[in-house]
């Protein structure tokens, strides 16, 4: 099992050496220079020269790419171009509130799309399963930008009862948490249904019933536990890509996360900032799928037996 | 009982019309098929039904109405019509989603398809350089995208299929992957039927059902993801009247006149919601297997 973890994180060096090239390269191709953001349009041309060539601005692309490689390996970000302030200390100072805001989603959305997909798949065609599919359907379709603006429409202007903006107390973030759980709900319940429809018709569910088991029991500890693996890599999916893409979600409640950081850079063409944070998305992506992989193999007895044989 | 009857019963009805059949049996997939027919409608004939540059005039002295009976659904920040603005609208958010998902998965697919029936290390080769794209947040990887390429209508379809040719690829690979290991593919090459026809005559034709599903919902994921680029002020720029940008100039005033962000949210979520309720019912109507 360590083996196979050792593995994996060896394999995360060369995706994130490709990532970083991608996005520079990508950020190489737009319009701009840093002297010039950094001084101002007012400076004069010889500073803005003098500025680029001390940033090595003027380096050709690969020599740039292979410094970069070669301050990343000792944990190095670089310093944004626009504050002149280390990449990792800006990044690290919005993380929690963008952490807040996707653990808080995720629990909700898996808590409340799991338990909902498991009613809709025993409950197979009753008006419970009609009702939350359907539900689900249309969480998924509106854009989750707009129905925060609805919620905030609501129950911030209409009932008065939570804030709208800012990011103070957990109160600030209740309508957020609601906003970016809806489409997360949505997939977790139709992806639970699926899977435990397909296992609820399985021979050992009969067996279970044939026996005598009472039917939580059935649910719960036969059918729920062999239908477990896709829905926990959706979780897992949902819970990276919350943490990098949540950019409008944090523009409509004005939270100062991650991704309004990035939006920033990304206008500004903050080149060191933008990729710095791309490393760290990715970085987390790969490590969420990870323990993902690894907890398939405490919920699979099958999967972990092919882990400790080796 | 005549040779007639037999013969009857013997003709094949053939395959498209069966899946139409069953398509139409489903009344939530009519629904959103219908929904769709209405909107494509609308974007078809957008300039019959109020000129476009009702959508751009403004007038100061009408700003900020609600609904009424010469705006039915009132008026934005600069007094112009937000029903002409969603009907022009709908061109755009529907050309980059139908483009979008269009040119991506023909070109997703063909990498999708080499990698699927090939195999080996092709196959690992193409997966792991899509593998590490698919590592970058996909709104990250948009965005920058849009940034080097410039805003533009064209530029942020050209980014969003860019940044998607990996999950179609994904899409077509799993399709083809079902389809290879069967017994009339292997007569095929037994036969020694060349590749390029066996991929095109045999493959692509009985693969092609959950590729036509997928991409039908896809396109309303890009609607959704346009929509938010032009919500976070990048992408297509005012006054060109998009969905997502209407949102974007509507939420500062959203707080005392909600009508301005109410309707664009609304159009761009039925449209999401007919695809995917059409995508549902395909899928159901190509594999009646899947429904019990």
């Amino acid at each position: 099992m360590l083996k196979y973890i050792g593995r994996r994180i060896l394999v995360l060096i060369p995706t994130l050496l490709a990532v970083v090239f991608i996005v520079l390269f990508i950020m190489n191709l737009t319009p701009g220079d840093p002297g010039t953001l950094i001084l101002g349009e007012q400076a004069s041309r010889e500073e803005i020269e003098a500025k680029n060539e001390e940033l090595g601005f003027n380096d050709p692309f690969p020599v740039r790419y292979v410094n970069y490689v070669v301050d990343l390996c000792q944990g190095d970000l670089g310093n944004s171009w626009k504050t002149g302030r280390p990449v990792m200390g800006e990044l690290l100072s919005r993380l929690p509130v963008t952490a807040t805001l996707a653990i808080g989603s995720i629990l909700i959305g898996s808590i409340v799309g799991i338990l909902f997909g498991i009613l809709s798949a025993v409950k197979q065609y009753s008006f419970l399963d009609f009702a939350g599919t359907t539900i689900a359907m249309a969480l998924a379709s509106f854009p989750g930008f707009w129905i925060g603006m609805m919620l905030i429409l609501f129950f911030s202007l209409y009932l008065r009862w939570l804030p709208s903006f800012g990011a103070g107390d957990l109160k600030h973030f209740i309508l957020p948490w609601i906003t970016a759980a809806c489409p997360l709900m949505a997939s977790q319940l139709r992806m639970t249904r699926t899977s435990m429809l397909e296992v609820i018709r399985a021979d050992y569910i009969r067996t279970a019933r044939a026996k005598g088991q009472k039917e939580s029991k059935v649910i719960i500890q036969h059918a729920l536990r062999n239908a477990l693996l896709p829905v926990i890599t959706i979780m897992g999916i949902n819970f990276g890509a919350s943490l990098g893409g949540t950019v409008t979600i944090e523009t409509v409640f004005t939270l100062p996360g991650v991704g309004s950081l990035i939006i920033e850079a990304i206008r500004m063409k903050d080149v060191p900032l933008v990729t710095g944070a791309t490393v760290m998305l990715a970085t987390f992506f790969a490590l969420i799928m990870l323990v993902v992989d690894v907890m398939y193999a405490y919920i699979d007895p099958r999967i972990k037996s092919r882990y400790t044989r080796k | 009982m005549g040779e007639k009857n037999v013969k009857i019963n013997l003709k094949k009805q053939s395959q498209a019309k069966e899946i139409w059949h069953r398509f139409l049996k489903n009344k939530t997939a009519v629904l959103g098929l219908v929904i769709f027919a209405v909107i494509m409608l609308v974007v078809i004939f957008a300039d019959l039904i109020v000129s476009y540059d009702t959508a751009l005039a403004q007038n100061i002295l009408e700003r900020l109405q609600g609904p009424s009976g010469a705006h039915i659904f009132g008026t934005d920040n600069f007094g112009r019509d937000i029903a002409a603005r969603i009907i022009h609208g709908s061109r755009n958010s529907l050309l980059v989603g139908i483009g979008a998902v269009a040119i991506g998965i023909t070109l997703g697919g063909l990498l999708g398809a080499i990698a699927g029936y090939y195999g080996g290390w092709l196959d690992t080769i193409i997966g792991r350089v899509l593998d590490t794209v698919m590592s970058i947040p996909l709104m990250l990887l948009v965005l920058t995208l849009v940034t080097a390429l410039g805003n533009s209508l064209v530029n942020v379809l050209l980014a969003m299929m860019i940044a998607n040719i990996p999950h179609y690829m994904r899409i077509v690979r799993a399709a083809i992957l079902s389809v290879v290991g069967q017994d009339y593919i292997e007569a095929a090459k037994a036969c020694g039927t060349p590749s390029y026809k066996i991929i095109c005559k045999h493959v692509i034709p009985n693969a092609i059902g959950p590729i036509i599903v997928q991409a039908t919902m896809a396109v309303g994921t890009m609607i959704l993801n346009a929509a938010g680029i032009s919500f976070i002020g990048m992408g297509i720029q005012p006054p060109t009247p998009e969905w997502g940008a209407m949102l974007n100039e509507g939420k500062q005033f959203m707080t005392m006149y909600p009508h301005i962000v109410i309707f664009p949210g609304v159009a761009i979520g039925l449209t999401a919601l007919a695809l995917n309720l059409m995508g549902d019912g395909l899928r159901d109507a190509l594999d009646p297997k899947l429904k019990d």
